[in-house]
Formats: C-alpha cells, sequence, structure tokens
C-alpha cells in the first residue's frame, strides 16, 4: 500500500514538472501584461529541440539548453508582434501554437519511433532520500524538478521581494507610470515574454528528454492550456503555481490508477479538461471579485507610448 | 531621422484590400524560408501546392470539397470575432453537431425517405454544435471564465467523448473490430456530382449560410449588437444591449454552422462516426484564419476558405510526394496567420519617414 502511495507521489510529482515550468513563465509574462496563448507551440517546439540536441549530441543537459533558447526565441515573434506592433494577442498567441506546433512536426519528423539511448537520469540526495516515502518523492527526482522548485522559488522571490519584480509589475499595471518613472516599458516586456518562452521551452524539453526519452507528434497533448488555465488559478502568484501544479500533476497520475478499475481510457482521458473546467467554474462562482482584483490591470492591452 | 507612428482613422477599401495581399504574399515567403531550411527548394513547394489544389480540374473538386467545412465554420467564426469572443471550440461543436447526425440518421435514417432523414439530420447537427457553443458563452458571461481556454478544454472532452462512443457503445456491428460507427442508410447520404466527392446540396448550404451571416451583421439589430460589443464594450452597456443574450445567441449560429460542417463531413465524406481526427481534419483551427483572411466578413469567407482548402489540398499532397509531415499545413497556418495581424498594423497606423530637424 505504502508503495503504491509512493510510487502516485513520484508520479504526481513528475508529471506536475512541466505544468509547474510552465505555469511560471506565464505568469512572468503576464504580470507584464502580455498573454501569451501560445505556450502549447513553445512547449512543443522546445519539445523538439530538446530531443533532437540530446540525440545528436548525447547529452541530455544541452538538449535542456537548446529548447530553453527555442522556447525564448520562438517567444520573439509574439513580443514582436503585440508590443512592437500592438496586435490582438489572443490571435498571436494563437498563431504562435500553431506555428510552433508545425515546426516541431516538420523537424521531428524524422525522429519519431527512435528513442533516446540516455535521459535525464535521477539524481540521488544523499542521506534525504532514505526518508520514507518523502524521500522518494522529492530527493530521488532528475534534475528538472530539483531546477524546476529552484527556479519557482527564484520567480516568487523575485516578484515578491525585489526591485525587479516591482519594475515588472508596475509594467503590467500601469504602464504609462512605468514609463515616467524612466522604466523602458517596452524592453521590460519582450525580456518577460521571452522569460515566459523559455520556461515553455525548457517544460516542452522534460516531456520529450525527461518524462518520457522519445518524440510523438502532439506528445503536449494540451498542458500547454493546462498552464494558462493554472496561471488563473493562481491568481498570477508564483507561491499559489506550485500547488496548482502539482494537483493537476496529479490528475494526470490518476488516470492511469482508476484505469485497472474498467473505466473507459477515453473517459478517464478527459479528466484533466473536465477539472480545468470545474475548477474555473468553482472559482467563477467564488471569486470573481478577487481574481479581477488580482489579474494584471492592462492584461492583453496593447501599450502605445505617448498616448493618453 | 526617424520613423513616425500615427494612427490611421479609415483605410481605403483599396489599401486594405493591397496590405491583406501583402501580408499574404510575405507568408508565403515565410513559408518558402521553413522549406528552403528543410532543404526543399521553396518555389518548386509552393508551386506544387497550388498546382495540386487549383491546376487541374481533379484538385479543384478536392479543393471544393474541403472549403465547403471552411466557409460554413469561418463564417460562424467572424459572426463570434467580431464581438472579440474568441471560440477556439469550432472542432468539437463540428464534432458534435456529427454525433448529433450520426445518432438521427441510424435511428431514423432506416425508416424515412431521404428528403426527411437528410434535412433532421442537418437540424440535429445544428442544435448540436449550437448547444456545445453556448456553454462557453454561458461560462463567460456567468462565470466569468476566459473563452480561449473553455473552448479548448471543451474541445479535447468532445474528441474524447468521440473516441468513447465509436470504441465502446457506438461500435458498429458492421465494423469487425474498426472503432467506427455502422455506415448511414442510403437515404441519408448526400449525392455527389459526376465522378468526384463534390456535393452541390453541401456547397449551396455553405455559400447561403456566409451570405446569411454576412446579412446578419451588417444589415440587422443583432449584427449590429455584435460589432457594438466587439468595438465598444462600455458603449454597448450604455446602450443597454444585453450581453448575455445577444452572446448566446451569436454562439449557438457559431456552433451551429460548424454542426452543419460535422453532419456535411459525415452524410457527404465519411458516412460513418470515427476518430475525431478523420471526421475534421483540423477545421475548426484553420477556420481560424479563413475568417481573419477575410477580415472577420462572414461573406468574404467564401473566398479565404477555398484559398485555404487549396492549401490543405495542395500540403496534403506534397506531403506524399516529398515526405513531409500532415503538421506542415500548421506551419503555413501559423505564418500566415502571423502575418495578417502584422499586416494590421499598417491598416490601423500610417508609419512616416521623418528628417529630424537640427
Amino acid at each position: 500500500m505504502l508503495e503504491i502511495l509512493t510510487s502516485i507521489l513520484v508520479r504526481t510529482v513528475v508529471a506536475g514538472t512541466p505544468l509547474l515550468l510552465g505555469t511560471m513563465g506565464e505568469v512572468v509574462t503576464e504580470r507584464a501584461g502580455i498573454l501569451n496563448l501560445g505556450i502549447e507551440g513553445m512547449m512543443s517546439f522546445g519539445a523538439v529541440t530538446g530531443f533532437i540536441v540530446t540525440f545528436t549530441t548525447g547529452n541530455p543537459w544541452l538538449g535542456m539548453m537548446a529548447a530553453i533558447i527555442a522556447g525564448a526565441l520562438i517567444s520573439l515573434i509574439h513580443a514582436f508582434v503585440t508590443v512592437s506592433l500592438r496586435a490582438n494577442q489572443v490571435v498571436s498567441g494563437l498563431a504562435l501554437t500553431m506555428l510552433g506546433i508545425g515546426l516541431s512536426g516538420l523537424w521531428g519528423k524524422p525522429y519519431i519511433g527512435r528513442p533516446l539511448s540516455v535521459k535525464m537520469h535521477a539524481i540521488e540526495i544523499p542521506f534525504l532520500s532514505k526518508i520514507p516515502i518523502l524521500g522518494k518523492v522529492l530527493f530521488y527526482q532528475d534534475a528538472y524538478f530539483y531546477l524546476s522548485v529552484g527556479l519557482g522559488i527564484l520567480v516568487w522571490f523575485v516578484m515578491k521581494h525585489t526591485k525587479v519584480g516591482i519594475t515588472v509589475r508596475s509594467v503590467g499595471e500601469n504602464p504609462k507610470a512605468a514609463e515616467t518613472m524612466g522604466i523602458n516599458v517596452t524592453m521590460v516586456k519582450y525580456l518577460c515574454v521571452m522569460i515566459g518562452g523559455a520556461f515553455a521551452g525548457m517544460a516542452g524539453a522534460h516531456l520529450s528528454t525527461a518524462y518520457s526519452k522519445s518524440w510523438i507528434e502532439g506528445m503536449t497533448s494540451g498542458r500547454g492550456w493546462i498552464v494558462i488555465a493554472l496561471t488563473i488559478f493562481a491568481l498570477w502568484e508564483p507561491s499559489k503555481a506550485f500547488i496548482g501544479a502539482y494537483v493537476f500533476g496529479g490528475i494526470f497520475v490518476i488516470q492511469y490508477v482508476l484505469q485497472p478499475l474498467g473505466i473507459s481510457p477515453n473517459l478517464l482521458a478527459m479528466l484533466p479538461y473536465l477539472t480545468t473546467l470545474g475548477v474555473l467554474l468553482f472559482y467563477g462562482l467564488s471569486s470573481k471579485g478577487q481574481r479581477k482584483m488580482s489579474a494584471p490591470a492592462t492584461l492583453g492591452e496593447p501599450y502605445i507610448r505617448g498616448s493618453r | 531621422m526617424s520613423f513616425v507612428i500615427i494612427p490611421r482613422e479609415k483605410a481605403t477599401p483599396l489599401l486594405n484590400f493591397m496590405i491583406l495581399i501583402s501580408s499574404l504574399c510575405a507568408g508565403l515567403l515565410a513559408v518558402g524560408i521553413v522549406f528552403l531550411l528543410k532543404g526543399v527548394n521553396p518555389f518548386f513547394a509552393i508551386h506544387e501546392i497550388f498546382r495540386a489544389s487549383f491546376g487541374s480540374f481533379f484538385g479543384f473538386k478536392e479543393t471544393l470539397t474541403k472549403a465547403v467545412p471552411l466557409i460554413l465554420i469561418g463564417s460562424g467564426l467572424a459572426l463570434a470575432y467580431k464581438a472579440k469572443f474568441w471560440n477556439i471550440g469550432a472542432e468539437s461543436q463540428l464534432l458534435v453537431g456529427a454525433i448529433f447526425g450520426t445518432w438521427i440518421g441510424l435511428n431514423w435514417g432506416p425508416s424515412l425517405p431521404g428528403f426527411i432523414i437528410l434535412p433532421l439530420m442537418f437540424a440535429g447537427g445544428f442544435i448540436g454544435g449550437g448547444l456545445w457553443g453556448l456553454l462557453p458563452a454561458i461560462f463567460k458571461i456567468k462565470f466569468g471564465i476566459n473563452e480561449v481556454i473553455s473552448t479548448l478544454m471543451l474541445n479535447y472532452i468532445a474528441a474524447e467523448f468521440v473516441k468513447f462512443l465509436v470504441v465502446g457503445p457506438w461500435k458498429g456491428k458492421t465494423k469487425y473490430g474498426y472503432p467506427y460507427t455502422d455506415d448511414l442508410p442510403a437515404q441519408a447520404v448526400l449525392q455527389h456530382m459526376g465522378n468526384s466527392r463534390v456535393s452541390l446540396v453541401l456547397i449551396i448550404l455553405a455559400v447561403c449560410v456566409a451570405l446569411f451571416l454576412a446579412f446578419l451583421v451588417f444589415r440587422t439589430r443583432f449584427g449590429y449588437e455584435i460589432r457594438v460589443i466587439g468595438e465598444n464594450p462600455e458603449a454597448a452597456r450604455y446602450a443597454g444591449i444585453n450581453f448575455f443574450r445577444t452572446t448566446l445567441i451569436m454562439m449557438f449560429i457559431g456552433g451551429g454552422v460548424a454542426g452543419l460542417a460535422g453532419v456535411g463531413e459525415l452524410s457527404s465524406i465519411h458516412l460513418h462516426l470515427s476518430y475525431p481526427e478523420t471526421i475534421s481534419a483540423g477545421y475548426g483551427f484553420t477556420a481560424i484564419i479563413v475568417a481573419w483572411l477575410g477580415r472577420l466578413h462572414p461573406g468574404f469567407t467564401i473566398f479565404s476558405g477555398l484559398f485555404f482548402a487549396g492549401i490543405i489540398v495542395g500540403g496534403d499532397a506534397i506531403q506524399m510526394s516529398m515526405g513531409m509531415p500532415a503538421t506542415t499545413v500548421n506551419v503555413f497556418n501559423g505564418l500566415i496567420l502571423i502575418f495578417l495581424i502584422m499586416g494590421d498594423f499598417f491598416i490601423n497606423h500610417k508609419v512616416r519617414y521623418q528628417r529630424r530637424v537640427s
């Protein structure tokens, strides 16, 4: 029994890792007032880049680096179109998703059905990993897990307790005022979009080089969209993103736990999406006001310099 | 010297059109660069795409077939996007329409003549897609849920439900292990023209729907309300426009026409319900760009739908002849959409080159 519980928790944490990474990135992007719906595409692009680089070099760390860079680079398209050209952020994000999925399908095709010989392996933390249950869950995971937690704490700290965090938030809340304070609004927005892209790329590489060790088209299977929902659940707070990511990680795992009970796998596969809707509905009933207060004030609006 | 950007009040139709064509060309150029990086001669690839879709009679018949769902869905999306309601869920509105159509066709088809059963199936598909489209509208207005997320989640849910049906309770008795329902009875199948898969009824339906929706948007009070909600929600509130009612009607129609597309695919092409990727080749997503390229004018989606149907047919052709994966079409869609919204900048702004005065 204890072993089953441990295994469920271990898989929950693994499944939650890409969600945590993606959500942290989107929180930063949206805090600067830019809605990026292209997570699914950037994740997919990161997954294929990470996979190809790991495949050719045999080094999953290089794969991770490449995926981070790839995610940041492809997000530049969104930054340019929405910040510099003031285009509709919803449509631009959708276009980025299509492009990301299309490009990864195109570049990844020769690698379908060719698994990696090495993947990101688990690192055992001495002594701590011997703690019952928690040791296996928290201290015997691959590098993505440790990095995602570390980066998550870093994002929380920077956003909450540093001048950089205040700068980013002021750009999302009131760009006009930020500009008068001498902040380069355009640059902050560009950088925050790229940070979001980098996180999404890293999340993708986790899927293709750690979670599994092969590239399959459509392997992100809606995680990018769940990330966008998680950003709302978290009320744009990095600390709350941790809870959301692992809860949804758990829901991905529960599907497989319930399968032996004879429930149709197709109906179980609906669970993450039904839960997302369910939680949003619950939120809608309970905290419409609070959510309005928490959302960055200029989220989704183009900023025009010198306008009134 | 520097560039100054001035907002433009209203672009002339000619300028609008020129910018549209330039954006399209720039998008195709970008697609060409992607082909080049892949080691494929871009001129050859793009030439192949258009030759396969518009260059031969056989190809054009396929293009017409695929234009039907794109025009139906695209004109419905144009309606929603006019009100800035970002419905991304046409894919599943199509599927739910197909589910309703299948049920009616299989259960009532054998005992009814064609001229009754087919209209019943289309009516059922319209209601099914429309009801599925109502959900995100209710979620948005009553619960404040972002419609992009809810429509996407509904897409995944409906797709899994279709899979559940075709491998489970609705699995055909005559299909020996395949994930299909039984075939529709003969009277529930649409006739094709000559030696093709083109259904004249469907083409007329698609064109009529697009023209009717254009009339609705630009010539009726309801359409006026939709436009005010999209352009100036504050003013809409002051004018006493009922957001909830207008959004509900708009999404019932938008989802309904996607449902019609679903029944069309079912009764003309597939003849049974099967896996969601088979029933809809991403029409719900491609139609987003169809709506955008048609400048959110439901009538113009007739042309943009035909254009993108050509891209799908051509994409399929080079996929087979050059070994490109099916998602190549996504690269096309994504790049063209990006360049189209970039073009909007030049429609909404004037860029002047100015010498700095020293």
